[in-house]
């Protein structure tokens, strides 16, 4: 993990009406680093990461995503991240080859690169023999780690998770989070955005949203401290409980 | 102790293109009246299908179920007035308002609101201030109160929940749970499945399922006695590093992250700790910690997996 | 019972709170009546001609005043000599030429053959066509008035009659079209779409779970659609008899029978949809492909059956639209009764019977 900030972002702040959904949020993620983004339903998560990946203008505030300025050059953030959702991720009716053949493309990778990161990305996942299979036949588990190694076939400076591990089994789980270290041991930044506190546990820091705006954020041993909590859950409950608006 | 739901030696296929897959392989359990029971595992692990047995919705290949003493086949129609069901994604009637969706599920189980007011009081207090609005514009906490109001309005004997807490925030999941206990002391027997291991503390007795098949049914607090070795957990401040060492070490039997710790057994059970520490710190990590650790459910579920 | 009713009104919440889809199922008859009835017609209407009187007698005056007169033709042009036709035709200022011979009343009272040109601009034959046919039927009808006024004898003379549509009005044959096409659409693709959304929301397995008995949720899942397709028909027949001047020469009750029972056809056709279906696209995609274009192509509405090869035309007899169209072109337009048109009403019923029988037994108490 180095010095230099992957995102940086001040006073960050959507609109929509009379409604502020994120409320001049300031933050900084290091390169390298996991970084959770935790909030109750409704507090201004979603709306954040879309900004954040350039899908939705701030209505005020400053950031810049890996390097880049947020209002002028959403277009090269799109080329330097990398996404993948529980919901999100893989053509189930498109064989792995065909995956990456498309994604690879679509990020501009030459067919001799794509061709490349396929084979080093079956041969790390052991899955060689199944480079032709199509991807709905794979065990949910595999589905996953090879949703992850997509997203990330363009070598993006920054990786955005969106709920990545929920109803996998534990053990899948922990290669999954296997992989996400080795990303961020590599230099790639992984943000990570999830309601379940187990996952935010394996995070270098976290910030957690009530109400759009950030109440807390540092390592998780540091809030378990700050809030005499023994986990990350009860961290989260004490603050959420405050939010007035979760159910509008 | 009188059993609610019995089910013995279950099994169930479907066809999948040219595959059979094997969704129930030998499924036996039985559950009590009035208790608490979860079945926890990933997704895939059969939850949803067992389920869909047990309320009448599919027909086992073998085996037999029975739901307060009636069979799930042949007495199926006097079992849909009796058992509750809140399937897994189950979203309601988006378009119509909370007092709506209450009402309908309430004619189609032959009831009203107000006859079985008292179950439902505790939740329905929570929501009645939305009433007027449609299910669409609720928030997920109060979707999940909704749906469980109208898995209830029948007073059924037995609730049946297929993974109520999926994509529910923690202060909305705890509440769940908080619901669900007062449900039981009002005498429902409640089956609920979870993918996540950290639900299954607050039941009663826990069945843990993994590829169509239950590995272990006991109390939480049982299946936590079973772990078979000591459990260690260890922090330092290179977590990625530190499990590369762990995991090269002969000595290290299993080495899991686990949030901010990795979970480590050793291939000795009188494994010396002081070695292990030293070859660490001899490694170059610093701000380390090891410290013995109670093993948690999951810590019991991959065992089992690896057995 | 209350269970049911209730069923029934939560069926209409659905349908009146989805404000577009209602917008849209009760616009399209409107919607697809109008643009039929003006825009879509192949009946030709102030088409331009050019007169070239040679003979300027009284009959040829009379004549081109009753071309004048009919509100097919515009007579833009009146030349003078054979050389001007041709460039009038090339820039394309008229689409049909009606030229008279010299002495043309004098050939007519004294040989009773007089020859009159009519030429046409058959870059569009149908068009060319149909303008021919008018003017021929203009000109017929002056020969037949003099017929009347002058005693001939012996005069033969071509008879033209349009039956049942004299002004050979295209609405006749399209107004039992969209009815047999919305019908079909709203009965059918709604009805499925809406039992597929709740398979799709998951409130289908509860609505098994409950001690509700299928066949009333399939009823009350039809019972509104029924009333809005009710509806539809009534714009429909509104909108024919005042607006496009098509009148109802039948019997309104026997037509409002066949009407419901078509809508019953299309409404079974529905379940039978929905329970193979598993999504709502794939429910909307059947329906449009397995029966909204058949109901176009088979119908006889479009296309002409007999002349489509042997194996279509066994094939449009198992369209229910087939039979529907034949009985509303009889009932509505000929103004025959059920003595015409009960062999009709026999398959359709029978169709419906054998189609209710199979989405019942098809529709699943359980999930598999």
């Amino acid at each position: 993990m180095s010095n230099t900030a992957a995102i940086s972002v001040s006073d960050l702040t959507k609109q929509f009406g009379d409604f502020t959904a994120v409320d001049a949020i300031t933050f900084d993620v290091k390169q390298g680093e996991i970084f959770g983004f935790l909030g109750a339903n409704g507090a201004g998560k979603t709306t954040a990461m879309r900004m954040l990946c350039g899908l939705s203008l701030p209505t005020s505030g400053k950031a810049n995503v890996a390097g880049f300025d947020l209002y002028k050059e959403s277009e090269k953030i799109k080329k330097n991240i990398g996404y993948m959702s529980q919901k999100f991720s893989l053509y189930e009716d498109l064989t792995i080859r065909e995956n990456n053949r498309f994604y690879g493309g679509i990020y501009g990778l030459t067919d001799q690169q794509i061709k490349e990161k396929t084979q080093f990305m079956l041969k790390h996942l052991h899955l060689e023999s199944k480079a032709d299979t199509l991807v709905k036949a794979l065990p949910l588990g595999w589905k996953q780690k090879l949703s992850f190694s997509v997203s990330m076939i363009h070598d993006p400076k920054i990786v955005f998770l969106d709920e990545p591990t929920g109803g996998v089994d534990p053990i899948t789980r922990r290669e999954f989070w296997t992989m996400i270290y080795e990303a961020a041991h590599r230099g790639t930044t992984v943000f990570v955005t999830t309601h379940y506190m187990d996952e935010a546990e394996y995070c270098d820091r976290v910030s957690i949203m009530v109400d759009g705006k950030i109440e807390a954020l540092d390592t998780p041993a540091a809030l378990t401290k700050q809030f005499n909590a023994k986990g990350m859950a009860e961290v989260f409950v004490q603050l959420a409980r405050k939010a007035k608006r979760s159910d509008n | 102790m009188e059993s609610a739901v019995k089910v013995e030696r279950v099994f169930k296929n479907f066809q999948s293109g040219k595959t059979q897959i094997e969704a129930l392989k030998d499924i036996s359990f039985e559950v009590g009246r009035g208790e608490l029971f979860g079945l926890i595992g990933p997704d895939g692990a059969g939850k949803t299908t067992l389920f869909r047995i047990l309320t009448t919705l599919m027909i086992a290949n073998k085996g037999n179920a029975w739901v307060d003493d009636l069979e799930v086949v042949n007495d199926y129609k006097e079992i849909r007035k009796r058992v509750g069901y809140m399937p897994g994604r189950f979203s309601l009637y988006q378009d119509l308002t909370v007092e709506e969706n209450l009402s309908f599920f309430a004619t189609l189980f032959g009831t009203t609101l107000e006859e079985n007011y008292e179950l439902v009081k505790d939740i329905y207090v929570q929501i009645e201030p939305f009433k007027k609005r449609r299910a669409g514009a609720l928030s997920g906490g109060m979707k999940q109160k909704l749906a469980l109001s109208c898995a209830l309005i029948h007073r059924p004997s037995v609730l049946f929940l297929d993974e109520p807490t999926t994509g529910v925030d923690a202060v909305s999941r705890q509440e769940f749970w908080e619901l669900l206990r007062k449900l039981q002391l009002q005498g429902i027997t409640i089956i609920v499945s979870t993918p996540y291991m950290d639900e299954a503390s607050l039941c009663d007795r826990v069945a843990l399922m993994q590829d169509g098949r239950i590995m272990d049914i006991d109390t939480p607090k049982g299946i936590t006695q079973k772990f078979s070795k000591p459990l260690w957990a260890v922090g330092a401040a290179d977590m990625y590093s530190l499990m590369n060492d762990l995991r090269s070490d002969e000595r290290v039997d299993t080495c899991y992250p686990f949030g901010q710790y990795h979970h480590i057994t050793f291939a000795e059970v009188n494994q010396e700790i002081q070695g292990i520490e030293k070859s660490l710190v001899d490694k170059g990590h610093t701000n380390l910690s090891i410290q013995k650790i109670e093993p948690t459910i999951e810590d019991c579920f991959m065992e089992l997996m690896n057995q | 019972m209350k269970q049911f009713f209730y069923f029934i009104r939560k069926e209409f919440y659905h349908l009146l709170r989805d404000r577009r889809t209602l917008f849209i199922l009760f616009g399209m008859p409107v919607t697809q009546i109008l643009i039929f009835g003006f825009a879509l017609t192949n009946e030709v209407k102030n088409s331009r001609i050019a007169i070239l009187d040679n003979s300027k007698d009284e009959a040829t005056t009379a004549i081109i005043h009753q071309l004048e007169a009919s509100r097919y033709f515009d007579i833009v042009e009146n030349l003078n000599s054979y050389a001007e036709l041709e460039p009038t035709f090339q820039k394309g200022q008229i689409r049909l030429a009606v030229v008279f011979p010299e002495q043309f009343q004098n050939s007519l009272l004294h040989t009773n053959a007089a020859p009159i040109q009519l030429i046409a601009d058959a870059t569009d034959p149908n068009v060319a066509n149909t303008l021919t046919n008018y003017a021929s039927a203009i000109i017929m009808d002056y020969q037949n008035s003099m017929k009347e006024t002058q005693d001939f004898p012996y005069t033969i003379t071509t008879e033209l009659r349009m039956l049942y549509n004299p002004q050979l009005k295209g609405s006749y044959n399209f107004v039992p079209g969209v009815m047999a096409m919305v019908l079909m659409l709203v009965g059918a693709m709604m009805t499925s779409i809406s039992i597929v959304r709740e398979k799709e929301l998951g409130t289908m397995e509860i609505i098994l779970v409950s001690p509700i008995v299928p066949i009333r949720v399939i009823v009350a899942k039809m019972v509104p659609y029924l009333l809005l397709s009710m509806v539809n028909i009534a714009s429909i027949l509104l909108l024919s008899v005042y607006v496009l001047d098509v009148p109802i020469h039948g019997s309104l009750t026997l037509l409002v029978f066949e009407c419901f029972l078509f809508t019953l056809t299309a409404l079974a056709l529905g379940l039978l949809i929905s329970s193979i279906s598993d999504s709502q696209q794939v429910a909307m995609l059947v329906s449009l492909m397995g029966l909204f274009l058949p109901t176009i192509m088979f119908s006889g509405f479009m296309f002409p059956i007999e002349n489509m090869p042997i194996p279509l035309q066994v094939i449009s007899n198992l369209v229910p639209a087939k039979w529907f169209y034949y009985i509303v072109k009889d009932v509505m337009i000929k103004g025959t009764g059920l003595e015409t048109v009960w062999k009709e009403t026999l398959v359709l019923l029978g169709m419906l019977i054998v189609l209710l029988t199979i989405s019942i037994k098809k529709f699943k108490v359980r999930l598999e």
